[in-house]
């Protein structure tokens, strides 16, 4: 069963739950037995479906649209988040935010792929997918860090650096190469967090760190599934077999070793409960500036 | 009547099956790879020819992609190249069907275990390490194998006090293993780092196709950038770009030219003057002794 699948028949079997409530209450009977008999039947259901999500599934919940972006989790994690904005050579790229905030007192920089909350917003920002100003400013806030002592850190969400005609002339792959031999340098520690999609070289942009995480539900790869399957096999309708082989998950990633940990999630993810996803992940990177 | 017949057409030898060859058509007997047809001007070149020019067309000036090992013998003088790190050989991290195989069978026709091959020689008496890759191997894309050899070409250059030159041609990141491909940006560009800090030379020669993880990491993050005339540079392949926009891109897009006019490249050098033109750099950056 896929991920739309179950939360398509658990939706029926709240739905029933609902009408035995109103049931109960109009005809004055009492149904609790049977009531309290089904919602355990459907968390039962949830704790099993969560625990043993395919790839795909992941990666469904992680293009999830109601999925929390880089500015929610900035906006609970840190106090007094300033944007800055603009890369000094070309413009301001939407699908990349970044500022300077307050963690536990001590000044940060936080730099984000921002995916939109809606389609209107998802075309301002681009769907996530980064063009080379964007690596550009990310690295000046880098830059900036680095001379003002503050720690980095970077929540990582985009399908993958943005492909157009523009981002080739203004040297994509420049951007991102630029970025990784220069964030190698940076003295300041960088901790960066995977929260939806990792998709290739521009989800890379921001994690060559000394720390990277992901969230439970969230996928890093070399490219989409449906990318990897177009290569290799002349066919992206094949996206879903080609999940199951790229070890795309944050678990496969952690026995790996490319990863240094988890952040876990809510049952059944991550926008069920921000709040508390953003308190777990506070704990983490508090962990790993060993403040 | 003995003769009756035997001048018309209806007398004819006729064959036993095993001498006919089902549905070919008959064609002069010239063996496979005497002649080549330039894929530019479309002329036919005798193979000993091309050589002689070092595989350029005489006609047009179309620069034929080359093996690392024929690349090597324009650029390194004779008898001076010694290779290192040529025994790494690819694993299959990902389990990914028949890729040992498909590795085994390109070692063997290629001679090289790798789409790069790096060693140390000399370039009229100047020493240097060479990172060559190669095109006839997988499209020349980088897997953990070819990620680690040019990471290691760029610590011996630091260690023995080098330049490096590295003749880039890849497709990308490869697509059999999966996220260790992608990390491999990041590990070699991390090097390159360390080069500039050792303050040792790095020039980097583009030659057709530099496209990929390859663009986005060591290729283009050079002290000096050269490229072959009409060599491919770019992030995203153009089948991609275009599938994104939906429009026909112009011939010259993504060409050295295109590159050069845009900002990314230092000088692009025909082949029959590289050698000369790398060793006028390289006795350029010699650093002089103080009396």
């Amino acid at each position: 069963m896929s991920y739309m699948e179950f939360e398509k028949s658990k939706k029926e079997l709240i739905n029933k739950i609902d009408d035995l409530k109103i049931l109960s209450k109009t005809e004055k009977i009492n149904l609790d037995t049977e009531i309290n008999l089904l919602e355990a039947k459907v968390k039962k259901m949830e704790l099993e479906f969560y625990s043993n999500l395919t790839p795909w599934d992941k990666l469904t919940i992680a293009r999830l649209v109601e999925r929390p972006t880089a500015l929610h989790y900035i906006n609970s994690i840190f106090k007094d988040f300033i944007e800055f904005h603009g890369d000094r050579y070309f413009g301001d790229d939407k699908a990349l935010v970044g500022g300077i905030a307050s963690f536990e007192g001590i000044p940060v920089t936080v730099i984000g792929q921002q995916k939109g909350m809606n389609i209107k917003d998802n075309i301002k920002r681009n769907f996530g997918m980064v063009n080379p100003e964007g690596y550009r400013k990310s690295l000046r806030l880098m830059k900036q860090a680095e001379k003002f002592g503050r720690p980095i850190i970077c929540f990582i969400d985009t399908p993958g650096a943005f492909c157009g005609i523009g981002a080739e002339e203004r040297g994509q792959g420049e951007a991102i190469g630029r970025n990784l031999l220069e964030m190698a340098g940076i003295k300041t520690p960088i901790v960066s967090i995977v929260i939806g999609e990792g998709g290739s070289g521009g989800a890379l942009a921001l994690a060559a760190s000394e720390k990277v995480y992901m969230l439970e539900h969230s996928v890093y790869s070399l490219l989409s599934p449906e990318g990897f399957a177009s290569i290799l096999w002349k066919d992206s309708s094949r996206a879903k077999e080609a999940a199951g082989i790229m070890r795309i998950t944050a678990q496969d990633l952690l026995q790996l070793k490319i990863i240094d940990g988890i952040i876990k999630e809510p049952l059944g993810g991550a926008h069920r409960d921000i709040d508390t996803t953003a308190a777990n992940m506070k704990m983490v990177i508090e962990k790993s500036l060993s403040i | 009547m003995k003769f009756n017949g035997l001048f018309k057409k209806n007398k004819y030898i006729t064959l036993s099956e095993g001498n006919t060859v089902k549905g070919t058509k008959t064609s002069p007997n010239i063996p496979d790879g005497m002649w080549v047809k330039c894929p530019k001007c479309s002329c036919t070149i005798y193979k000993e020819d091309l050589e002689k020019t070092l595989n350029v067309c005489k006609k047009c000036g179309h620069h034929f992609r080359i093996s690392a090992n024929m690349r090597i013998s324009q650029i390194a003088d004779e008898g001076s190249f010694k290779e290192i790190n040529g025994n790494l050989k690819s694993r299959n991290p990902l389990n990914y069907p028949d890729y040992d195989k498909k590795i085994n069978s390109l070692i063997e026709k290629t001679g090289i275990n790798e789409a790069v091959v790096t060693g140390i020689c000399g370039i009229n008496g100047n020493p240097v390490v060479l990172a060559v890759m190669d095109s006839n191997f997988i499209m020349g894309s980088m897997g953990s194998v070819v990620g680690e050899k040019i990471t290691r070409a760029i610590e011996t250059a630091i260690d023995k006090k080098l330049p490096i030159i590295i003749f880039t041609a890849s497709g990308g990141a490869r697509m059999q293993e999966g996220m260790l491909s992608l990390l491999q940006m990041a590990k070699t560009t991390s090097a390159l780092s360390k080069l500039n800090q050792a303050g040792n030379l790095y020039i980097s020669v583009i030659t057709d196709p530099t496209t990929g993880g390859v663009s986005a990491s060591f290729a283009q993050v050079a002290d000096i950038v050269l490229a072959e005339p009409d060599a491919i540079i770019g992030f995203a392949g153009r089948r991609v770009i275009e599938q994104t926009i939906k429009q026909k891109l112009p011939d010259e897009f993504q060409k050295a030219e295109f590159a050069l006019e845009k900002g990314f490249i230092d000088i692009i050098v025909p082949r029959n003057s590289m050698k000369e033109t790398l060793s006028d750099l390289l006795r350029l950056h010699k650093i002089q002794e103080v009396k």
